[in-house]
């Protein structure tokens, strides 16, 4: 029994029956195959992460995000600047407790650099309803070359745990043709 | 130690059983439930306020309420009933003395004081950082000055295990290699020390930090080395309650491994394996290669994932083989209807083994593999997968041997034997529920941690979808379902230990049937030619459909969003 001492004392020359021997064998080949799916979906699959970060400071990460808004806003909306940048370049999303800065307006198949920072604790961009997550980190740019493929109205729900304010923490991105 | 330890025998196993080893038990045991009482409740209020149509709460008191279940039932429920498991496995069943009864007993009070100082501290509202307490989130240096004394005594219990260990070797208490459930005990308590160790190197700075002493810890680095402890603790919880699930098996059926040689190897996996920095919790995080995470996951070729579904075979296997030889053998599940299933110990183990593997298991390999992590990173859906895994698979099993502990350590009857039949059903079915449903909204985007869905005083608006709000309302009834279950064990449990009829020293309990010896013929099945095991081949066959079905369906989730590079 399990509870007792092995009854042969020489254990570990049983024989393995079959049936526990082809269990083995199956389940240690769809390890493989889990492995190598990954792999393959760097090269055949759309959704991967670039891992491009940087270390930054959130001073210097608010300056460049401050540099954008000044040059591409195109509307304010419940005191939030709607910011348009055009297509292939450096978009910046601030977290911070308790907004994601600015509204981005994105078109439509175009590719952007989008860059994710905080300004003081961990937040999480929940991108809905894609339901893309992603974790920011302060002192971390992360780089992520986004394309959205649907126009529409996103939002962005906080889904780190960032003190009290964290269920009020949305943002916005609208995607349009 | 010149005083020597003081035995009894117990009369259903004929063990020797150390005196001291079993008041400790009995300590570890009750404190832990206790603690999983009180987080446990916690756990109802957080539920009740994440139901849209109640919402109980208010936020803070949410967000200190979900502090304090996270820790009183992840670190302070488990790690406690874990000290209990590792004191029966290596005293009891190997028929030694404790090593160091007095250390042990240290090590316990220390655990004690720091589990009650982190709860003060939370309770006093400055701590809700939940029990990750990522930085730069800071607590009162008290919250994690609690932490570090209940790990610095849970890792004097761990050397306690070790030294018995040793001490039954030297005395020769046992014949040949120490038994099953005690190895796989072992297995959970060389993780231990790994993961106490990844403990202090990142709470000790951090308790500094809280006090002014340190100026900056970098989060990733924080969160990288905290789950050094956090993940591979989980892989203690599934070595230890592996091993309650043979230990169950065995004394309900008397059943014997299949081969002691597969079982052992699958839990060395568990130490081989074990994902030393955690890398599926980092998939979505700024400043990690892939080639790191790919190869950290999975090591190459999931192995430790490898060892669990082992046992997944062996675990029924060895039952189906012990009813079958007691002739039990038509078709392929006699020996299953046939079990005994109004015998908590074994309704709620067997019911632990499906969800675990099923719930649990199953979402954790999906949602750990890197790009599919993307659209559940932090979602509701990752409380889902480990409710499946903690608390219908840990939780579970450990309750269901407290079944067999009440009269076998606490020398009591147990009580309330409607009740305790019905027990593993309703929690069970009840936290499989909150799993699933939980899983449910978090695949529709509902974030974890977070206090109000319907985000009423946000400056912009967002909906979730009302599929969303539906899941979460059923999770909340399910929660209450659970609620029920895990208060109907306390009463059992707390009833009989304290209430029960004392059984007399000679006296065998009847209750819960424990199998007489296991006949020669029985002891010998085992052996490889002549293993019939079809229905588990069956469970399995099964399991492992759903589980590739479940895998492939996820990515093609993920190639439905936006692409990413
Ligand atoms: C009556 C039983 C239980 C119920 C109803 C319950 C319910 C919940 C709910 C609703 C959440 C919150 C999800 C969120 O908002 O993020 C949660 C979180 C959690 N639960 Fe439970 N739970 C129960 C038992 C347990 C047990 C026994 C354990 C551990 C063994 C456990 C471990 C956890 C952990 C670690 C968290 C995460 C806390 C955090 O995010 O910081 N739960 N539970
Ligand atoms: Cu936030
Ligand atoms: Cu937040």
């Amino acid at each position: 029994m399990a509870i007792t001492s092995p009854s042969e004392r020489i254990w570990w020359k049983q024989p393995i029956a079959r049936i526990e021997l082809i269990w083995i064998i199956v389940a240690f080949i769809w390890g493989l195959i889990m492995f190598f799916m990954m792999i393959y979906w760097h090269g055949a699959g759309e959704q991967n992460l670039s891992n491009e970060a940087y270390k930054i400071t959130p001073v210097r990460f608010a300056e460049k995000a401050q540099t954008m808004i000044d040059e591409y806003t195109v509307r304010q909306e419940n005191g939030f600047p709607v910011v348009r940048p055009p297509p292939g370049s450096d978009v910046y999303l601030i977290a911070r407790l308790w907004q994601w800065w600015p509204i981005l307006e994105l078109e439509k198949d175009q590719s952007y650099r989008l860059h994710l920072s905080s300004m003081d604790w961990q937040h999480g961009f929940s991108l809905q309803p894609v339901n893309i997550n992603i974790q920011v980190h302060p002192g971390y740019d992360m780089v992520v070359t986004v394309k959205p493929d649907q126009a529409g109205e996103y939002g962005v729900v906080c889904n780190e745990f960032c003190g009290i304010g964290h269920h009020n923490m949305v943002g916005k991105i609208y995607v349009v043709e | 130690m010149a005083k020597t330890a003081e035995f009894r025998t117990c009369p259903t196993t004929g063990l020797k059983v150390d005196l001291t080893a079993e008041r400790l038990i009995k300590a570890n045991a009750v404190v832990a439930v206790v603690f999983l009482a009180i987080g446990g409740l916690f756990g109802l209020l957080v539920a009740l306020t994440r139901w849209p149509a109640v919402h109980f709460l208010p936020a803070d008191w949410f967000y200190l309420a979900l502090t304090a279940h996270g820790f009183d039932v992840l670190l302070v429920w488990i790690i406690f009933f874990e000290m209990a498991v590792l004191y029966f496995a290596s005293a009891v069943l190997l028929g030694s003395r404790l090593a160091g009864p007095k250390f042990a007993w240290a090590g316990f009070v220390l655990m004690l004081v720091g589990a009650l100082i982190t709860n003060v501290a939370v309770l006093r509202g400055q701590s809700s950082v939940m029990f990750t307490s990522y930085v730069p989130m800071m607590a009162e240096p008290s919250f994690y000055l609690g932490i570090i004394l209940f790990a610095v005594g849970a890792l004097i219990g761990v050397f306690v295990f070790f030294g018995t260990l040793v001490v039954a070797k030297q005395e020769k208490t046992y014949e040949g290699s120490i038994p099953l459930v005690t190895f796989g005990a072992l297995t959970a308590a060389i993780i231990a020390v790994f993961t106490i160790a990844s403990g202090a190197i990142i709470l000790i700075p951090t308790l500094l930090w809280s006090l002014g002493f340190i100026s900056y810890i970098d989060p990733l680095l924080y969160k990288t080395i905290w789950w050094g402890m956090g993940h591979s603790s989980q892989q203690i919880n599934v070595a230890a309650h592996v091993a309650v699930w043979y230990a169950i098996a065995a004394m309900v059926f008397g059943a014997k491994p299949l081969s002691e040689k597969v079982s052992r190897m699958a839990f060395l996996m568990y130490i081989l394996f074990l994902q030393l920095a955690s890398a599926h919790h980092l998939l979505v995080e700024p400043g990690m290669s892939s080639e790191w995470k790919i190869f950290n996951t999975s090591y190459a070729m999931y192995l430790a994932v490898l060892g669990s579904m082992v046992h997944g075979m062996t675990v029924p296997g060895s039952i189906e083989a012990a009813q079958r030889a007691r002739g039990l053998t038509k078709g392929m599940f006699e020996w299953l209807r046939k079990a005994p299933w109004s015998n908590p110990a074994f309704a709620g183990m067997f019911m632990s083994l499906v969800f675990f593997g099923f719930i649990g298991g199953i979402s954790g390999v999906v949602m750990g593999t890197e790009q599919i992590n993307l659209i559940m990173h932090n979602t509701i859906y990752v409380p889902g997968h480990f409710h499946g895994t903690v608390v219908a698979g840990t939780t579970l099993a450990f309750m269901s041997i407290t079944y067999l502990l009440v009269p076998l350590i606490f020398r009591r009857e147990l009580m309330f034997k409607k009740l305790a039949q019905w027990q593993p059903y309703v929690f069970g079915i009840g936290v499989a529920g909150i799993s699933m449903f939980m899983m449910g909204a978090g695949t529709l985007g509902v974030a974890r941690r977070q206090w109000d869905m319907t985000f009423a005083d946000a400056q912009l608006p967002f909906d979730y979808p009302s599929a969303a709000f539906l899941m979460m309302g059923l999770n909340g009834m399910a929660a209450v379902m659970a609620a029920v279950g895990g208060l109907m064990f306390i009463v059992v449990v707390v009833g009989s230990v304290f209430f029960g009829r004392k059984l007399g020293i000679d006296e065998k309990p009847s209750y819960p049937e424990v199998p007489p010896q296991a006949s020669e013929s029985l002891s010998h099945y085992g052996s490889a030619e002549k293993l019939h095991i079809p229905g588990t081949v069956m469970l399995v066959s099964i399991f492992f459909i759903a589980f590739v079905l479940y895998y492939f369906v996820n990515w093609k989730y993920l190639s439905e969003v936006w692409p990413l590079s």
